[in-house]
């Protein structure tokens, strides 16, 4: 069985392949409902609107195999936007519904601050986490978003300060999601993947 | 605990080489993009640019097998660009393995095209590369590789772009360009003045105190330099370790 790397329609999926790959991992990019129920873990990456992702989901009929993917238990990991769409809506598109796996709604980044957010910046941890093991406390990751999650969420295993407190790393039983990008992360980013892949 | 200013080295490339210009003008060959790209990205690059500098319609095919090359080299981000014209040559940038695209001259004289890379890819992939030249206390905005003015003030296109989506804008001196006299800490600081997004600083690197001051006075959130990290002039790790020193937050290799 493979690791799913869903493919919506949009989005840098080659980056993401090649970090994984480059780990050992055997991928597949999932388009098909089949593909993502019968993976062995699942890569949601994602850059973009929110709307046409999750749209893009829909449109695929990729949105069901994901909800009972998280209800029978298969490793999913959201990447950035993919991380955003495990949550109950969006800022960005609020006539949409995301995953609703987190019941918190994603918004914009506050206006005194610089947004996207683009650039490399640290976590504050918040409690003990899977994907950060081995994971300097001053590692720096690299961002490039305009919306996020609230670093209150319950999931939340670090959070990152721009403006507002965001969840930047969130992990809840067989869900993770990384608000940075692990592929674009260097060496630190590739840990992170690492131990995704190792809890596999 | 703040953003980590960035340092990007930028490959100027013509026909899959490595070329050196200066005052956007005279080409020398300084090699494999893809060896170089790898290079950057060991020595602790916090991303890479590629600009096709010849930007024709028939080196378009060779540019993107560029950025491939490069593309396959790197675990940071990639920006690409030079002659992106539409919305269809920014998807091809972008599908072949860059994180974000820069538009130029055609963004200038059809302003939609960023909302529309912006639309489909976010703000984040769209980056305004905005070239200027200082005349009588103000900045304009030049298009064609440096070559031809636009009439347009630097400030008022650089915010339109930003309400039209561009995620970053790559702010280029051509006054400075190729000069090694330091960037322009005063074009810098207006433009940043001006938009809510990051802004580049590039065009006129040559010393660590160059970087301190662009970072500084010039209110960067970034600064890209080509020949000096080509031609192993400064190391971008010593490069750091000197900023850290002065207080300026950078993401350090371990």
């Amino acid at each position: 069985m493979k690791i799913a790397i869903v493919d919506y329609g949009a989005g840098n999926l080659p980056s993401v392949e090649r970090a994984l790959r480059g780990l050992g991992a055997e991928t597949e990019r999932a388009t098909e409902p089949a593909q993502v129920s019968q993976a062995r873990a699942i890569v949601l990456p994602g850059v973009g609107h929110f709307g046409a992702f999750v749209a893009g989901l829909r449109e695929r009929n990729l949105t069901e195999p994901l909800r009972a993917a998280h209800q029978s238990g298969t490793p999913i990991l959201g990447i950035c936007l993919g991380l955003q769409a495990m949550f109950a809506s969006s800022e960005e598109a609020s006539n949409e519904s995301g995953l609703r796996f987190f019941p918190e709604k994603v918004t914009a980044l506050p206006t005194n601050v610089k947004s996207p957010h683009i650039g490399w910046n640290q976590l504050r941890r918040v409690r003990d986490g899977r994907l950060l093991r081995g994971v300097p406390q001053d590692a720096y990751f690299y961002f490039a978003h305009s919306f996020a999650a609230p670093g209150s969420a319950p999931p939340t295993v670090a959070a990152c300060d721009h403006g507002v407190s965001f969840a930047a790393v969130i992990e809840r039983e067989n869900l993770f999601g990384v608000q940075f990008h692990p592929e674009k992360s260097g060496e630190t980013g590739a840990l992170v993947l690492r131990n995704f892949l190792e809890l596999l | 605990m703040p953003l980590a200013r960035r340092i990007i080295p930028c490959l100027d490339v013509d026909a899959g080489r490595v070329v050196k210009g200066v005052e956007f003008a005279g080409l020398r060959d300084m090699g494999d993009p893809a060896e170089l790209g790898a290079r950057y990205n060991r020595e602790g690059a916090d991303e890479l640019v590629v600009l096709d500098i010849s930007a024709s319609f028939q080196g378009r095919a060779t540019f993107l097998d560029t950025i491939r090359r490069v593309a396959e080299q790197l675990n940071i981000p990639l920006t690409a660009g030079g002659g992106i014209r539409t919305m269809e040559e920014g998807r091809a940038v972008l599908l072949a393995g860059a994180d974000k695209v820069t538009v130029n001259t055609a963004a200038v004289q059809r302003p939609e095209l960023i909302s529309e890379l912006s639309q489909q890819f976010g703000a984040q992939a769209v980056v305004l590369s905005l070239d200027v030249k200082r005349t009588n206390g103000s900045w304009e905005a030049y298009v064609r590789g440096g070559r031809q003015a636009t009439g347009r003030d630097a400030a008022d296109w650089a915010a339109e772009a930003v309400e039209r989506g561009a995620g970053e804008i790559l702010l280029t001196s051509i006054d400075r360009d190729g000069t090694r006299s330091g960037f322009d800490c005063e074009a810098t600081a207006k433009i940043a003045a001006t938009v809510p997004v990051p802004v580049i600083a590039s065009g006129g690197a040559s010393t660590f105190e160059d970087f301190l001051a662009v970072f500084t006075n010039g209110c960067a959130d970034a600064a890209l330099a080509a020949s000096i990290f080509h031609l192993e002039t400064h190391s971008i790790a010593a490069l750091k370790t000197f900023l850290a020193e002065r207080g300026v937050p950078v993401r350090q290799s371990r």
